[in-house]
């Protein structure tokens, strides 16, 4: 797999981590925080997620990705809400 | 159903092998059951199974989506254990090692359980003192476990790197009561065992829906097949729990991962029993073929493709030959991947779904296999008295929400470091 990062270029997934779903936004009150850190859509098909280029620019990437085939739709760059 | 023996074989041999009968029955659905299962995988077939032997409930379909045994019942590396440290896991995987230990005479099914041992191997003075809490810990579950310093390791596996020069072995923790199960005659030991007992084991039969009462509570599920009414509706399709919860409406602390395996052409014996790394991820046994069966981590991002990429292969293949590097020049013959659920502490869920009449069995990842029996044990027990068996009563949905959480690995709330 290889992930198309905005800033590198095409690169090997090794180079990155992982951090999941793009989709839960932290929230400002308490009674939300549960929701944000432990439930998931968990979606089958294509997903919103974040990954962070560690072993290249070191930018923090939004890459949308379907999770039954691993095709890969493309990237932007997290900073700015990743829009 | 016949009796599986020495004389049965013999017989048969002498019929010359012509008068086999299936070992189950692959039955049409009815219009109605008492409990439906979702998922005829080792954790569906052992619930049907228990709920017919142990609660006498028989009117149970179990319901698969493809054929009996083709998820991650057959996609596992077959390692059974029971050497976990936290109180919630202990006793449910205890108890699993102890229906594993009966489980061919209670069967009457050649499973091929063999209890060659489990070595878990330490390389510094930091997880040497770990692992001895951990042992201590199982000691005082009743769990057997040593604690071996190199030597001791050296003379159970001479051919390890015990001078790696940067993960040198300093010893291990052994279970010998651990080892290896075939994993598809368990699946094929359930189905014939619940069949028998008049469970309706029903293929290529995918739920599309749940039935509800006016209520809103279970009245059935909606399958490719037809809609089945019951009462109770188990889910036991581990990798694809969230899309049936989702089905109901429901969204889980589960994420789905791909963990792939590995298997070596076949060798002559050179394992002992399992070994795994302890400084990278890696667990290798010698299947009875004699094929290396190994594996590593998950591949860290979300996927139900049941497949999965090169760095994780590089990954694994470097942490075998961190240990072992007598193996580089076997040839790896086949690998698969297998869709997991990941829950947010790395430890399953056995309980009431938010729903009336509906049921979870999931969040099963690395634990899966080993816990079959246990599984069905404990799933069964739920679905027949609607209370929580006292093994597997930690295995709350709510427990994310009251902070009861039995994160076995301490890596906090993110499913892909578990």
């Amino acid at each position: 797999m290889r992930l198309p990062c905005p800033y590198c270029g095409e690169r090997d997934a090794a180079e990155f981590v992982s951090r999941g779903d793009a989709g839960p936004v932290r929230p400002m009150n308490e009674a939300d925080i549960f929701d944000y850190v432990y439930i998931r859509d968990n979606p089958a098909g294509p997903i919103r997620e974040h990954w962070y280029h560690a072993q290249g620019c070191r930018n923090w990437i939004v890459v949308t990705r379907n999770t039954l085939t691993h095709e890969i739709f493309g990237a932007v760059l997290a900073r700015g809400g990743g829009q | 159903m016949t009796r599986y023996s020495i004389f049965s074989l013999a017989a048969h041999a002498l019929a010359g092998h012509k008068r086999w009968r299936p070992t189950w029955r692959d039955a049409a659905p009815r219009d109605v059951y008492d409990v439906v299962i979702a998922g005829g995988g080792g954790h569906g077939l052992a619930t049907a199974y228990y709920l017919a032997k142990v609660h006498g409930i028989s009117r149970v379909a179990v319901v698969e989506r493809g054929w009996i045994g083709g998820g991650n019942a057959g996609r596992n590396t077959t390692i059974i254990r029971s050497n976990y440290g936290l109180d919630g896991n202990a006793p449910f995987y205890e108890w699993s090692m102890k229906l594993w230990e009966g489980l061919e005479q209670d069967l009457n099914y050649n499973a091929m359980v063999s209890q060659r041992g489990v070595l878990n191997l330490y390389h510094s003075d930091g997880q040497r003192d770990a692992f001895a809490r951990r042992g201590n810990a199982m000691r005082l579950h009743g769990i057997d476990a040593e604690l071996l310093d190199r030597e001791a390791v050296r003379a159970m596996a001479p051919f390890l790197a015990f001078d790696h020069s940067r993960f040198p072995i300093q010893g291990g923790l052994l279970q010998r009561r651990g080892g290896t199960a075939r994993h598809d005659a368990v699946v094929w030991g359930y189905a014939r065992g619940a069949s028998e007992r008049g469970v309706d084991i029903i293929q290529n039969c995918e739920v599309t829906g749940f039935a509800r009462h006016s209520n809103g509570s279970i009245a059935g599920v909606e399958t490719t097949r037809g809609t089945i009414r019951a009462a109770k509706v188990g889910l036991a399709v581990a990798g694809s729990s969230s899309r049936l919860a989702a089905l109901a409406g429901l969204r889980l602390p589960i994420e789905s991962h791909v963990l792939q395996a590995f298997v070596s052409e076949a060798l002559k014996p050179i394992l002992p029993g399992v070994i795994t790394f302890g400084a990278g991820h890696f667990y290798i046994s010698q299947s009875d073929k004699g094929g290396l069966v190994f594996g590593g981590d998950i591949d860290g991002y979300n996927s139900y493709a049941a497949r999965g990429n090169l760095p994780v292969v590089e990954d694994v293949c470097e942490g075998g030959m961190a240990i072992m590097p007598m193996i580089g020049r076997a040839r790896v013959l086949r690998s698969w991947g297998g869709v997991c659920d990941m829950t947010m502490d790395g430890s399953p869920i056995i309980d009431r779904a938010p729903i009336e009449g509906l049921y979870l069995n999931a969040g099963w990842c690395y634990g899966g296999f080993k816990a079959t029996p246990a599984s069905g044990w404990c799933f069964a027990h739920l679905l027949a008295r609607g209370e929580p068996h006292e093994a597997a009563a930690a295995y709350r949905l709510d427990r994310f929400a009251t902070g009861r959480l039995i994160d076995e690995k301490g890596a906090g709330a993110q499913a892909n470091l578990h």
